[in-house]
């Protein structure tokens, strides 16, 4: 009980130095502004992030429409076969 | 079943060309264009969610067993739909916001309900006998979760499009879009009963060999 009220003030009087510190480590705003030169590029091209978006729900959905039927024609085989040897 | 599996591949062929003639937003560019695959998966991930908690309900209340191939079948469209919005959601933010997420309402209850339905296919793999019932009560909180995520970008304050957007829609962006809705609903309701067929089945599987046990 007396280990853990130490663990505790100590946390305590460390928190605002370690919060401190983490405050050095984020990146620090501009001080100023300046102005370009030339018209400055697009920064993140929309093109690879729309292709993912629709890349990743077909892949998604014609994988699992294949999951589903891989399932399906097992346990039909299975209901097949079962059907076969009660005749 | 053919007739609707036909109607949905032509929809979802034809569904590119009228994303491609669509205009550009003003300030989003081309990147919004995202949107008419991203609510779609949206409004069918949470159409799962209800669907699977009122097969929950009948199943835990109404005591009608065959509901929990339904509530499999449901379970399983919420994360397939659930990881597709969340994951065409972040490709879209990262150009409009300039960042990939936010901890917003909006977006941290959606991930929440990704997850329960991700608890609930885990739970009925390894759960092993009493996973239905206990999955089924996961399905419920999941369900009481969709009007919160529904509202949410109404009451707190986020970058996410508030629900207003879609009825205001001009004409050139609103035809793809519902044209998308049309598609992405007839293919969940493809999905959802290929999925009970496959719990159907696996239903008689048991009863085959149930009946060969006891000959």
């Amino acid at each position: 009980m007396r280990l853990l009220r130490m663990v505790i003030v100590l946390a305590a009087l460390a928190a605002p130095s370690l919060a401190l510190s983490a405050k050095e480590d984020q990146p620090q705003p501009p001080a100023d502004f300046v102005p370009a030169e030339n018209e400055p590029q697009e920064q993140i091209p929309a093109m690879p992030l729309l292709g993912a978006a629709y890349g990743f729900i077909w892949l998604g959905v014609f994988g699992y429409v294949w999951s589903v039927a891989r399932r399906l024609r097992k346990v039909e085989a299975e209901i097949a076969a079962l059907e076969a040897r009660k005749r | 079943m053919i007739v609707l599996m036909a109607l949905a591949g032509t929809m979802f062929a034809a569904a590119p060309f009228l994303i491609d003639a669509a205009p550009q937003e003003a300030t989003m560019g081309l990147v919004y264009k995202i949107y008419f695959f991203h609510m779609p998966s949206a409004w069918m991930f949470l159409t799962a969610a209800v669907v699977a908690g009122v097969a929950s309900f009948r199943l835990l209340f109404l005591k009608r067993p065959r509901a929990d191939h339904w509530v499999m079948a449901a379970a399983e469209l919420a994360v397939l739909f659930g990881a597709c919005t969340l994951v065409t959601g972040p490709l879209w933010a990262r150009k409009s916001w300039g960042v990939w997420w936010v901890w917003d309402a909006r977006l941290t209850s959606s991930l929440m309900l990704f997850m329960i339905f991700v608890a609930y296919v885990l739970l009925r793999k390894y759960g092993g006998a009493g996973s239905d019932k206990l999955g089924a009560g996961l399905a419920l909180f999941g369900m009481a979760n969709v009007p919160f995520i529904y509202v949410s970008v109404n009451y707190w304050r986020t970058f996410h499009p508030p629900t207003s957007v879609v009825p205001k829609l001009p004409i050139e962006m609103g035809i793809p879009l519902w044209f998308c809705v049309a598609a992405f609903t007839l293919l969940f309701i493809i999905l959802l009963r290929l999925r009970a067929r496959l719990e159907h089945q696996r239903d008689r599987v048991e009863m085959l060999y149930l009946a060969e046990d006891e000959a």
